[in-house]
C-alpha cells in the first residue's frame, strides 16, 4: 500500500475536467484508489465521489493505493498531481 | 402578444450581442411509477433495463461526440468525456442497484430518485462551480431515462437560422447536439457562468445570457429578441430605435472580436524571427481571464496595493499568501511578477500612519517603507514566497535607487526565506528577484544594478516624471510629461543596454509600453518583454508580428538622432501610418 499527499494544483479545484482525467487514468491500472480529504475517504472511481468532496485550489489531499502495480501507478499519479492538472 | 416585462436582466455569460427571433426549446418531465416489483425475475430484467440503458447513452454520447469532433473545441470534447463518465458512475449505479433489490423499485423510479439525490446534493454545495454541476448530473439522469422508456424521439431539434434559443436550461449533451453555427444566441431561466452550456457558447461565441428567471417564459416562438450578453439583457420585442442601436453595437463588437480572436493565438515574433514576450498587468486573480483572453503570455507587473488598500488595517500575511496564491493558480504556470508594498506617494494609506509630506512623490514611499518597517516587508514576502510553489512567481522591488537598497531588500528576503526553511515550509528556492527601474539614478547606473537583480522591468510613469522633473497629475503642465522626450529615451535605451550586457532580462510595465507608436522604438532597442492593460496587447501584437527587427532597430537608430519629441512624434506616426 502507498499513500501520497498532493497539493491540488489547479485553481479550481477537483472540477469536472481534473476528476475525468484522473478517473479515467486509475483505469488503467489494476490497483484500488482511495482520496482522502480531511477525515472523509472515497473510492477513486467514482467521478460523483470526487465531485462531491469538494476539493478546492491549493488544498492538500492523500491518495491511497493498493495492488500488484501500485508503485507504477504512484508514478503516475505524480505525474498527474505535480504536472498535469496545472495545465488542466 | 404584448409582454408585460420587456427588459429581463440575467447573468451575461458569453459577451456579444445577438438579434434574432425566438427559438423556445421544452422540455419534458419524467415521473415516478410506482409500481412494486415482486419477483426476482422482475428485478433481475430492471436491473438488465437499466444497465442496457446506461450503454445505449454512453453509445450515443460517442456518437455526438464522433460527429462533432472534427470541428469542436477541446472544451465540447472534454465536457463529453465528463458525461461519459459520469453515464457510467460506480455511485450511480450501486444506489439504483440498491433500490431495485432491497426497496423493490422500478428501474425508472429507482434512477429518478438517486438522480434527484444527486441533484440536490451538488445543488446545494456551497460554491458556484458545484452547484452548476447538478445540470450535469440531471443531464445524465434524463438521457438513461430517455433510453431506459423506450423512447426513440429523434433527438435533431429543428429551427430556424439565426434564432435565439430560450430554455428553462440547456443541458451539455442537447447544447452539443445541436447546429451551433445556425444559433445566434441563447438565453435560459437557470444556469450561470460555469454551467457547461455557458462555457461552450463562450468557446463558440454565441452571444448568452444566464439565469434570467421564470421572466423568460412569456416569450414564445418567433417574438423578435435582442440579447446583450454584455450586460445580460434580454429585451423582448423591442422598437425599431433600440434594434438599430443593437445592430450598431453588435457590428462593431465583432469586428473587434475577429481582430482579437485572429491574433490570440499567434505568437509575437518580428517578421525576422526575433521573439518578444507580451504580458499584463494586473490586479487580481480575476484579471488573469482577461489576460488569457488576450493572448498574454504571462504578468509583467501584479499590483500589490489593491490588497492594502481601502481597509483599517495590515492583511495579515495568511490573506497575503491566500490572494497571492490564487493568481499563482489560475496562471497555468506562466511567469507572474509581483511587485512588493508601493504605497505612498499618489496611493495614500491611512494605517501605514503615514505623515503628511510636502513632496510626497519624493518622500516616503514604497520600498523606502519597507527597509524601515522591517515587520510589513517580511510578512509580505514570507506570504509570496509560500505561495510561489503553486505557480511561477518572481518578486521585484519598486522604488530602487541605488545597489545598497536592492541588497539591504534580498538580505530581508534572505531573512524570510530562513524563517520559512525553519517552520519547514515550501518555497521556490530560486525565485527570481528583479526591479523597477523608475528613478533616473537607477536608469543612469544600470550596469551597477544589472550585476545584482535577475531581471529589470522599466516603469515609465514614474520615470518620466522624475526625469522631466513634471508632475503628471498639473493639467497646466501635462504637455511636459513626455515619454519621447530624447533625455527619458536615453535612459530607457541604457537600461536595456546594460540589462543585455550582465545577461539579464529587461521589460517594462509602465504606460509606453502599450502606445503602439513607441512598439517599434522599444523593439529596436531590444526590449524583451512589453507589460500593459491586457486589452491592448492585441494592438501592440499586430505591430510586432507585421515588422522586422531589423527595421526595427534602423528606426531607433534615427530616433536617437533626433533632438526634439515632436519630429520624433512626426517622424513615427509617419512610420505607423
Amino acid at each position: 500500500m502507498i499513500t501520497k499527499d498532493y497539493v491540488i494544483l489547479a485553481a479550481e479545484g477537483m472540477h469536472a475536467r481534473p476528476a475525468t482525467a484522473l478517473v479515467k487514468l486509475t483505469k488503467k491500472f489494476k490497483s484500488s484508489f482511495s482520496l482522502k480529504k480531511d477525515e472523509k475517504i472515497i473510492k477513486l472511481n467514482s467521478m460523483l465521489n470526487i465531485l462531491s468532496m469538494g476539493a478546492k485550489g491549493g488544498e492538500t489531499i492523500s491518495v491511497i493505493i493498493e495492488g500488484e502495480d501500485e508503485l507504477l501507478a504512484s508514478e503516475a499519479l505524480d505525474e498527474f498531481f505535480n504536472e498535469q492538472l496545472k495545465n488542466l | 402578444m404584448k409582454t408585460d416585462k420587456s427588459y429581463i436582466q440575467g447573468i451575461g455569460v458569453s459577451l456579444g450581442t445577438a438579434i434574432g427571433k425566438a427559438f423556445v426549446l421544452k422540455k419534458n418531465n419524467a415521473a415516478l411509477i410506482g409500481k412494486s416489483l415482486e419477483t426476482k425475475e422482475e428485478i433481475t430484467i430492471e436491473i438488465e433495463k437499466f444497465d442496457v440503458a446506461v450503454k445505449s447513452s454512453v453509445a450515443e454520447i460517442e456518437t455526438i461526440k464522433n460527429y462533432i469532433l472534427p470541428t469542436s473545441t477541446p472544451e465540447a470534447a472534454e465536457i463529453l468525456e465528463t458525461q461519459i463518465e459520469l453515464l457510467q458512475d460506480p455511485e450511480i449505479r450501486e444506489c439504483v442497484l440498491q433500490k431495485i433489490n432491497e426497496e423493490k423499485k422500478s428501474a425508472n423510479d429507482a434512477l429518478l430518485e438517486t438522480i434527484h439525490s444527486f441533484v440536490e446534493l451538488f445543488k446545494n454545495m456551497n460554491d458556484e462551480y458545484m452547484s452548476a454541476r447538478s445540470a450535469d448530473v440531471q443531464d445524465i439522469g434524463n438521457r438513461i431515462l430517455k433510453n431506459l422508456n423506450h423512447s426513440t424521439e429523434k433527438e435533431s431539434i429543428k429551427f430556424e437560422p439565426g434564432s435565439i434559443i430560450i430554455a428553462d436550461d440547456i443541458p451539455p449533451s442537447d447544447i452539443l447536439s445541436i447546429d451551433l453555427s445556425q444559433i445566434a444566441g441563447i438565453a435560459t431561466c437557470n444556469g450561470s457562468k460555469t454551467s457547461h452550456a455557458s462555457i461552450i457558447a463562450k468557446s463558440k461565441n454565441i452571444p448568452a445570457v444566464a439565469g434570467c428567471g421564470n421572466d423568460l417564459l412569456q416569450i414564445n416562438n418567433a417574438d423578435t429578441i435582442i440579447l446583450d450578453g454584455i450586460k445580460g439583457y434580454v429585451i423582448i420585442n423591442p422598437d425599431e430605435n433600440i434594434i438599430t442601436e443593437y445592430t450598431k453595437l453588435k457590428d462593431n463588437y465583432i469586428k473587434k472580436r475577429m481582430m482579437l480572436q485572429s491574433l490570440k493565438d499567434v505568437a509575437p515574433i518580428t517578421t525576422d524571427g526575433r521573439q518578444i514576450k507580451l504580458t499584463a498587468n494586473i490586479s487580481n486573480s480575476d484579471d488573469l481571464d482577461v489576460m488569457f483572453e488576450n493572448g498574454g503570455e504571462g504578468v509583467g507587473l501584479f499590483r500589490t496595493e489593491l490588497l492594502f488598500m481601502n481597509r483599517d488595517s495590515f492583511p495579515t500575511e495568511e490573506e497575503q499568501f491566500d490572494f497571492y496564491k490564487k493568481v499563482a493558480l489560475k496562471s497555468k504556470n506562466k511567469p507572474v511578477i509581483i511587485r512588493t508594498i508601493d504605497i505612498g506617494g499618489d496611493k495614500q494609506v491611512s494605517y501605514f500612519g503615514l505623515p503628511m509630506e510636502q513632496n510626497p512623490f519624493l518622500g516616503y514611499r514604497a520600498i523606502r517603507i519597507c527597509l524601515d518597517r522591517k515587520d510589513i516587508f517580511i510578512a509580505q514576502l514570507k506570504a509570496i514566497l509560500r505561495a510561489s510553489i503553486f505557480g511561477n512567481l518572481k518578486i521585484m522591488f519598486p522604488m530602487i535607487a541605488n545597489a545598497q537598497e536592492l541588497r539591504a531588500a534580498k538580505e530581508i528576503l534572505t531573512e524570510a526565506k530562513n524563517e520559512l526553511i525553519k517552520s519547514n515550509i515550501k518555497f521556490d528556492e530560486k525565485i527570481q528577484v528583479g526591479i523597477m527601474i523608475e528613478i533616473p539614478a537607477a536608469a543612469i547606473a544600470a550596469d551597477i544594478l544589472a550585476k545584482e537583480a535577475d531581471f529589470f522591468s522599466i516603469g515609465t510613469n514614474d520615470l518620466i516624471q522624475y526625469t522631466l522633473a513634471v508632475d503628471r497629475m498639473n493639467d497646466k503642465i501635462k504637455d511636459l510629461y513626455d515619454p519621447f522626450n530624447p533625455a527619458v529615451l536615453r535612459l530607457i535605451q541604457n537600461s536595456i543596454e546594460q540589462a543585455h550586457k550582465h545577461n539579464i532580462h529587461v521589460g517594462m510595465c509602465g504606460e509606453m509600453a502599450s502606445d503602439p507608436l513607441a512598439t517599434l522604438l522599444l523593439l529596436g532597442m531590444g526590449l524583451d518583454e512589453f507589460s500593459m492593460s491586457a486589452a491592448s496587447i492585441p494592438d501592440v501584437k499586430n505591430c510586432i508580428i507585421t515588422n522586422s527587427f531589423a527595421n526595427a532597430s534602423a528606426i531607433t537608430k534615427k530616433v536617437m538622432e533626433i533632438d526634439d519629441s515632436k519630429k520624433i512624434i512626426t517622424y513615427l506616426k509617419e512610420i505607423i501610418s
